[in-house]
Formats: structure tokens, sequence, C-alpha cells
């Protein structure tokens, strides 16, 4: 089992959502969060004052997935939130040791 | 013989009892409804003045209610979308609050100190400072008063009230997101009485040293309330900040509004409030009225105007804030004026006082380095003092006679027309307004602060003033996911919102 958590841009969700149900993923969890990386934020003005916002607001998005689909749900996620521009995001992938199903007590692969 | 015999019988049967019945109703139309010439007169006039009476005290109970319109959602929601998500409520207070304590000082002594009268030994305090003949509204009733002869006294005490409560509410402003809840109550009460009260009676009160009207003598043009109501607010507005210093962080930690949705909603409330504030300050359903409501109208767009103008030049773009910043400093800047100009007059000094306020808080302010939070003086006070001494440029006698020769003819009234001295006098209101309120601003303040403190701790500041003040917080918007915490004494547990992952 792998886990998948990939930080993208808030408008491109739809876009990944899609592509990863085409896939037949059943669930995922998502969150907006903000951050920075190598695009950089932008200025806001309130009567004069100029602010520098550095934390850009971004989606992070979480799944976890069988071994065998991993791969073909990275590239879904990274073909469908591309701009080829600063601040696409980055996709990250870890193990996952064990996963639950509360409702039957199921676990491994089957609870996901 | 037999005919006149006949013509007889007739006259006796029928023309006698006929003239005697004609004659018994011309009695008693005489008797019981005949009215006199003055009599039906006398209806007449009652009648007219009832209509006139009914016409101007509906008027006057609709704009009495817009100024307070002005304070209650208008200001707090104007104020409370500016500052920081931890400080909207007791920002939102500073302001609500004034509609209560306010209200009970007048009632029982602030509007005989606005608008009382002193008997003639004391004359001289009278210049300065109403009496207290109206105490506990005592002789405020449903007669009309001096000060507006078609509405009942209690309609002109009540509509009074209302510039009487958004005045200390405008201060709030300068101190926002640092003041103790405590201090803040002390200092506006007692601001309230000390310098608004004597304000409102110099300029508009019987036998006031700056009324125009009622034999002032130095006769300063206030409209509506420039003078008494914004250049006071707006110039105690600057000594608080000084006094109290700047929040921690400022200016390097950004203090960005936390929801300008909230502050347009406001000055939107403000702007259709400001029908009732100047409009309303006619004191009648007459064309005056009409007047004040065209130039208020005018000045906020022509101010909103020229502040986006000027913005989109010098900083690159057209802000929201700044459009509504605009407005406000024309609301402001037209108040002395709008029943004293014509509507075309309106739109240049609306926008003369939108530039000159974008002047005063972009450049001004960072050049100065205080911390006026939400701009109270940058607005109100410099708004205030612009709109003043425009008032001396613009005002013209069609709109409004004030100054009289022997004959009863028009005088010239502004600058414009051919009366430069206006503009002085206007400009000796406005020095009494500003010195007054600086020096009672900052002893208050400096008494408070020895005995009380007027500055939350960092702590407190630090964690927000609703936290610290109220024991409330704005936006509990998570509250159904637990954060909250358990209901004291409660045994239950919260429970902890856990990330749930979904099946893949």
């Amino acid at each position: 089992m792998k886990k998948i958590e990939a930080i993208i841009r808030p408008h491109l969700l739809e876009n990944v959502k899609d592509a990863l149900q085409a896939l037949g993923v059943q669930g995922m969890t998502i969150s907006e969060v903000r951050g920075f990386g190598r695009q950089k934020g932008h200025t806001e003005m309130y009567r004069g004052s100029e602010y520098k916002v550095e934390f850009v607001p971004k989606i992070k998005l979480e799944l976890v997935l069988d071994d065998d689909v991993t791969e073909g749900a990275i590239e879904a996620i990274a073909k469908a939130a591309r701009t080829g521009k600063f601040g696409d995001g980055k996709i990250f992938v870890f193990s996952v040791e064990d996963a639950i199903r509360i409702r039957t007590g199921e676990h491994g692969e089957q609870a996901v | 013989m037999n005919s006149l015999s006949k013509k007889t019988h007739l006259m006796s049967r029928v023309l006698i009892p006929l003239s005697l019945m004609l004659f018994s109703v011309l009695t008693w139309a005489q008797d019981a409804a005949a009215p006199t010439l003055e009599e039906r007169l006398a209806k007449a006039e009652s009648a007219a003045a009832a209509a006139q009476t009914a016409g101007d005290n509906a008027w006057m109970l609709v704009c009495s209610a817009l100024v307070l319109l002005m304070t209650g959602p208008g200001l707090a929601l104007f104020y409370g979308g500016l500052v920081r998500k931890k400080n909207v409520l007791a920002t939102m207070m500073q302001s609500f609050i004034m509609m209560a304590v306010i209200t009970v000082i007048w009632a029982i002594f602030g509007y005989s100190l606005a608008f009382g009268k002193i008997d003639n030994q004391l004359d001289s305090w009278n210049l300065i400072v109403g009496g207290f003949d109206f105490l506990f509204l005592n002789g405020v009733g449903t007669a009309p008063s001096a000060y507006a002869g078609t509405i009942p006294h209690l309609t002109f005490m009540v509509f009074q009230l209302m510039f009487a409560i958004i005045t200390p509410a405008l201060i709030t402003g300068a101190f926002a997101e640092r003041m103790k809840f405590s201090a803040m109550l002390v200092f506006c009460t007692l601001w309230a009485v000390i310098v608004y009260f004597p304000l409102a009676h110099m300029v508009w009160g019987d036998g006031g040293l700056l009324n125009a009207f009622l034999g002032g003598k130095i006769p300063a043009l206030d409209f509506a309330g420039g003078t008494v109501v914004h250049i006071s607010s707006g110039f105690s507005a600057l000594v608080c900040a000084l006094f109290l210093g700047k929040r921690i962080g400022y200016p390097k930690t950004p203090f960005a509004p936390h929801n300008l949705v909230l502050s347009v909603i406001g000055a939107c409330l403000l702007w259709v409030g400001w029908f009732g504030f100047n409009a309303g300050s006619a004191v009648a359903a007459g064309g005056l009225a009409s007047n004040a409501f065209v130039t208020t109208h005018f000045g906020a767009a022509a101010a909103a105007l020229g502040w986006l103008v000027v913005e989109w030049l010098r900083i690159g773009k057209p802000t929201v804030l700044g459009g509504i910043s605009g407005a406000v400093a024309g609301l402001v800047g037209i108040t002395p004026a709008a029943g004293f100009v014509t509507p075309m007059s309106a739109l240049a000094i609306g926008f003369i006082a939108g530039v000159v306020c974008f002047v005063a808080v972009t450049e001004v302010k960072k050049r100065l380095g205080y911390d006026d939070s939400l701009d109270a003086f940058g607005v109100h006070g410099v708004g205030g003092f612009t709109g003043a001494i425009l008032t001396g440029v613009f005002a013209n006698s069609a709109v409004n006679t004030v100054f009289k020769d022997a004959n009863g003819n028009a005088l010239p009234s502004g600058l414009l027309e051919g009366n430069p001295s206006q503009v002085l006098n206007q400009f000796l209101g406005a020095l009494i307004a500003i010195v007054l309120t600086m020096i009672v601003t900052y002893l208050l303040l400096k008494i408070i602060d020895i005995t009380i403190g007027v500055r939350v701790s960092g702590e407190d500041e630090l964690s927000g003033l609703d936290i610290s003040q109220h024991g409330e917080e704005g936006y509990n918007l998570d509250a159904d996911l637990g954060v909250l915490g358990t209901v004291s004494g409660s045994a239950s547990m919260s429970a902890l919102p856990e990330m749930v992952e979904a099946k893949s």
C-alpha cells in the first residue's frame, strides 16, 4: 500500500479528481493549505500599505492505494495538475504499514 | 270679493306658517353653525400646522433611525471588517456600546448640556455649554421647541442623540485592536461629556459661540456636524493613536483587513444613513432637505472617484477599500456644506475631499509613522477640516440665506460669492474644536492611563481583544467539529476530528 500526498493548484482539483476517478479510484481526502516553493507570492494593498503574501493557497490531496495502481495514479495526477509554470505543486509517495476500515474492522488492502 | 277672501285665506293658511318656518330656520342656523371669519381662519391655520408637523415629524423620525443605522450596522461593519479576525467582535462592540451608553447619559443630562440655555446672569458660560433646564428631559415633550418649530421637541432630542452616539464611535477606529474595553468605556463617556456636549452647544445650541443662526460671535457654518462630529472625533483619534502607540508588530507585520466584504456593506450603509444625517439636519421636510440630500449623494460619488483615480495612478490598482474609503471621505467633507452649497459645488468638494484624504491616509501616515489603525484621523479629521474650509469657499446664499443686512436682504455666504471672511470664520471654528478636543483627549487618556490603564497587556493584544476582553470569538465556524472543547462541568469528552482515510 502506498499513500500519495499531492499539493496542487486549487483550480485544478476538479481535473485531478476526474482523472483519478477514471482510473477507478474510489476515495480521497482534500484540505485547503497554504505554502510556498519556487512560485513567488503576490502583493496585496490596503490603503496604500503593501503586504507581500508569501504563503499561496493550495489544495493538499491525500489517498492510499494498492501498490499496483499507484504508478498510474501518480501519472494521472501529474498530467492533470500540470500547467508548466512555477507553482504546479508536488507529489509525495509513502509506504503504508496498515489500514483499517472502521465499520468492518478489515485490515490491509481490503480496507483501502 | 270672493276671490279676495280666497287670497287672504291662502295667505293665512300657507304663507304665514311658511314664513315662520323660514324665520326659525334662519335663526337656528345663526345660533348653531355660523363660525366667524376669525374662527374659520384659526381652524385652517391649525389644520395647516398639523399637516406640516405630520410631514416634518415623519421625515425627522425616519432620519433619526437612519443616523442610528450609521453606527449600528454601518460603522460596526465598516470598522469590524478592517481589523484582524481576532478583534472583530471587540471592534464592533466599541460602536455598539455607544448606542447604549450615550443614550442613557443623553437622557439624564447630555441633551441639557448640549441644547439647554443658562439664565441671563451666566450668559458667558452659555457661549460654551448649555444649562440644566432639560435635565432628565424636563420639559422635553410633544410640543415643539425653539430649535425646530414644526416637530415635537422629543423628535429633535432623539435626532440629536444619534449624532452624539456616532461621534465617539468614530474615534474607536484610531485605537482599534489594542485598547482595554473598560478604558474605552470611561474615555468615550467622559469625552462625550467634556468635548461633544459643549461643542454641539457652541455650534448648534441657543447662544453658542459659533452658532451662525442664533447669534454666535464667530459665525462658522456647520450644516450637519463637520466640526462637531468629524473634526472633533478625527483630531481626538490622532491624539489616541499617538498616546496609545503602535500595535505590536506595526508596521512590519501585515495587518490586512480580515473581511473587506463586511467593510463594503458597512460603508454602503453609512452612505445611506448619511442621508438622514445631512438631509435631516434641515430639521424639516422641505427644499433645504432636498438640497442636502442631493449634495450628500454627489459628494460621496465624486469622492469615491477622486480617491480611486489617484490610487490607480499612483499605486497601480483601484482597490475596493479605496473606493469605499473615498466615499466615506466625501460624505465627511460634504457634511458641513450640505445645506449651504449647490449640487455642482458638492461634486467639487467631494472630489477634493477624496484626493486629500487619500494623501493623508497613504502618504502622511506613512511618513509620520503613527498607527491610526482604521484611519479615523485620516478620513474624519482631515476630511472634516477640508470640508469646513471648503464650506467657507462654496457656501451660497441662494441655497441658504445665512447672513442678512439690516433690511433683511441676503448677504453673500462664501468666498466665491464674495465673502472671504467666511473662510477665516470656518478656520477659527475648526481651530477651536481642534484645540479643545486635542487637549481634553490627552488629559482624559492620561488620567485613565494612571488609574486603570488604557492599553491591554501584550499577551491580551496578541491573543486578540475578542477573547481577552469579551471571552468570545467572532467566527466559531468549526464549532460542530467539537473544537470548542467541552461544556464546563460536564463529563463528556469532545470528539476530536479525525482525518478520514477513504478507500481507494
